[in-house]
């Protein structure tokens, strides 16, 4: 009989409690799979959003812009810079942006707003932009009109084919002015979009500024989010000054500190949740270690060493961890296949809230490699190391004292 | 020589505020082949001195000198492996490890041992015919009777062709039958194959059968008579 043999019937010995052990640790692993592939899915979805609604995943910019956001911190676009670019293979798209403020004027009504040049087609293929227009009609290349957002339309009482004017200061202190035609009105999820946002064809915007070939912004994309390291460290070799390259991360702290504060929230239920495992397991194998001291304390007095007893009991603690870390994982796997494929549809006030900050209301999972093996790995080490128990219990045991039961 | 020589043997229990004097002053010494009970009342110092003796439990003082060996003086995995080597044990009840077959209970010292595969089974279908379980090779603890188990313990006792073998009160939790067929066999045994038991025994029976029997009262042997 090897002890691998011995340990394995010892198993089926209290088959209810080797059961609820097992059921316990793989309930662990299976919940933590589960939770961890649900948080992961729910950032890679909130970053996805926030990239392809605005920032891109990686922005090129003067190195002074973000600092002080001012048309007098722009850049020429120029041939090389784009070739430059393109020569990282992990970017798949660029589209270009000159940002700036302006006094979005009506008859009597006047706003404040951000007006954006922009390449109406590589825009809208960027960030899908066309798709908030709800009344009117999105631009056109060389499109002299402009799109608003529908509570600045809504405050300035404008309507399609109304003449807006816009005031401003241009490049280096320039003056400014321009009338132009509402062509579209954009109904974004978020109200301070909506409120506060202008969009015109590019060079019209150029012109307007007086920043013919200036741009504040190069927005770039990536496929997803695990190519974005390797390209960031691609461009920061070829990209120097007076460029800096901006992530979607830097851009957007608010959303960083979110899912890192989210993330810490997720490591506690984790921490308690293994502390219940844990427990658990501990508890079944003291009252397994407690029942079986006469046959322990035989086993010791015929001749068996308590290091080769000590191993049998570690083999079985291991292999109940095994048990329940396998089934946990095995049935993983299909489950969050199933949800990857089908996110959960959100309803409700958590739908809403979503819906208003411009993202869809799904709750979807994460498929990725690390979602399974980090669980695996974790509860797989405190087994082990609760397997220990026994050696030391069995170090300890006094046979005749064993023996009397 | 002696296959036991037992020198001034005391064992001391101190552990709560009463000095227990468990085993005081032994001496005693057992030859092969013998076939002899430890008798006296409860309390008397029997387990005691059968833990003594089997390395099982150490000595306040005096000396246990199994074959020439000091087996006080070895050091824990060495008694270990003496104890696999040289004595066989038989305990009142739950002798056998439970997830074991008898076959493979009785194989498990040879195991410990290294002996081989063949040599492994062929003795324990000897040992297992010699105690009357010849058809009950592969029955599990749970599915043999108290006397059964016993008989299984004889024969795993006898699996690792010890020196001696102890038995503390092997026939306490047996009917009357089961308890005279424990003593055929070992008697048998005994006869047969000049294998040493020592046993200790509260049962009149069991003592009749016996060809020593040593009395112990407050750990002192009183009367020490041959049949
Ligand atoms: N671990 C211990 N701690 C303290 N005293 C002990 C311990 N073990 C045994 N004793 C005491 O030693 C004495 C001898 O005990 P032992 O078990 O050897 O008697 P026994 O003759 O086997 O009795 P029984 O016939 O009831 O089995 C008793 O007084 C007992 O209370
Ligand atoms: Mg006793």
């Amino acid at each position: 009989m090897n002890n691998v043999k011995i340990a394995w019937r010892n198993l089926w010995r209290n088959k209810k409690r080797t059961f609820i052990t097992v059921a316990s640790i793989f309930f662990g692993v299976f919940l933590s799979t589960f939770m961890t592939s649900m948080q992961q899915g729910s950032y890679s979805g909130m970053i996805d959003n926030i990239v392809k609604f605005y920032s891109g995943y990686i922005q090129i910019q003067n190195e002074d812009y973000w600092e002080n956001k001012t048309i007098n911190n722009s850049f020429q676009l120029t041939d090389s810079l784009i070739s430059t670019i393109k020569s990282v293979t992990e970017i798949t798209q660029i589209t270009p942006r000159l940002e700036s403020f302006a006094l979005i004027s009506t008859e009597n009504l006047s706003q404040g707003a951000v007006v954006v040049g922009i390449e109406p087609e590589n825009e809208n293929n960027l960030t899908g932009l066309s798709k908030w227009v709800k009344e009117g009609n999105y631009l056109s290349s060389n499109d002299d009109g402009i799109l608003m957002g529908k509570l600045l339309a809504k405050y300035l009482k404008a309507n399609i084919n109304d003449t807006i004017v816009l005031l401003s200061q241009g490049y280096h202190g320039s003056g400014a002015a321009g009338k132009f035609v509402l062509r579209g009105i954009l109904d974004f999820p978020s109200p301070e979009l909506s409120k506060g946002f202008v969009y015109m064809e590019l060079k019209n915007c150029q012109q307007f500024y007086s920043a013919e070939g200036f741009l504040t912004s190069l927005v770039l994309m990536v496929k997803d989010q695990s190519h974005l390291p390797k390209a960031k460290r691609k461009l920061s070799k070829i990209i120097n000054s007076p460029y800096r390259i901006m992530t979607w991360d830097e851009m957007s702290p608010e959303m960083v500190n979110m899912i890192e504060s989210d993330k810490a929230g997720g490591v506690i239920m984790k921490i308690i949740l293994y502390m219940i495992i844990s427990f658990g397991i501990f508890g079944t194998i003291l009252m397994m270690l407690n029942e079986r001291k006469r046959e322990f304390g035989v086993m010791i007095a015929i001749g068996m060493q308590k290091t080769k007893l000590g191993k049998i009991l570690f083999y079985e603690t291991l292999m109940i961890g095994l048990l329940g870390v396998v089934l946990g994982f095995l049935v993983s796997i299909p489950t969050i296949a199933y949800y990857f494929a089908h996110p959960i549809v959100l309803t409700g006030d958590a739908a809403k809230t979503m819906i208003d900050i411009g993202v869809e209301p799904l709750m979807k999972f994460s498929w990725k490699a690390m979602v399974f093996y980090n669980q695996v790995i974790i509860v797989f080490v405190i087994t082990f190391l609760i397997a220990f128990l026994p050696l030391t219990n069995i170090n300890k045991l006094n046979v005749v004292k064993a023996l009397k039961g | 020589m002696s296959v036991i020589e037992i020198k001034n043997l005391h064992k001391i229990y101190n552990e709560s505020e009463v000095k227990v004097h468990a085993v005081n002053g032994i001496n005693l010494s057992f030859e092969q082949g013998e076939f002899a009970a430890i008798v006296g009342p409860s309390g008397s110092g029997k387990t005691t001195l059968l833990n003594m003796i089997g390395g099982l439990d150490s000595p306040t003082e005096g000396q246990i000198i199994v074959g020439g060996t000091e087996i006080n003086k070895l050091k824990a995995g060495k008694l270990i492996d003496f104890r696999m080597r040289n004595i066989g044990f038989v305990f009142q009840a739950y002798n056998l490890i439970p997830v074991l077959t008898a076959k493979e209970n009785v194989e498990f010292i040879m195991h410990l041992q290294g002996v081989s595969k063949q040599d492994r089974e062929k003795r324990t279908k000897e040992l297992l015919i010699a105690v009357g379980l010849g058809d009950r090779i592969n029955s599990r603890p749970s599915k043999l009777s108290g006397g059964q188990q016993q008989r299984v313990a004889v024969a795993r006792a006898l699996a690792s062709k010890p020196k001696f073998v102890l038995a503390d009160e092997p026939t306490a939790n047996l009917d009357s039958k089961s308890t005279e067929n424990l003593l055929d066999i070992m008697e048998k045994l005994n006869k047969e194959e000049n294998i040493t038991f020592i046993f200790s025994t509260h049962d009149a029976r069991v003592v009749k059968k016996a060809h020593r029997v040593i009395t112990v009262e407050d750990g002192k042997v009183i009367s020490d008579e041959r049949k």
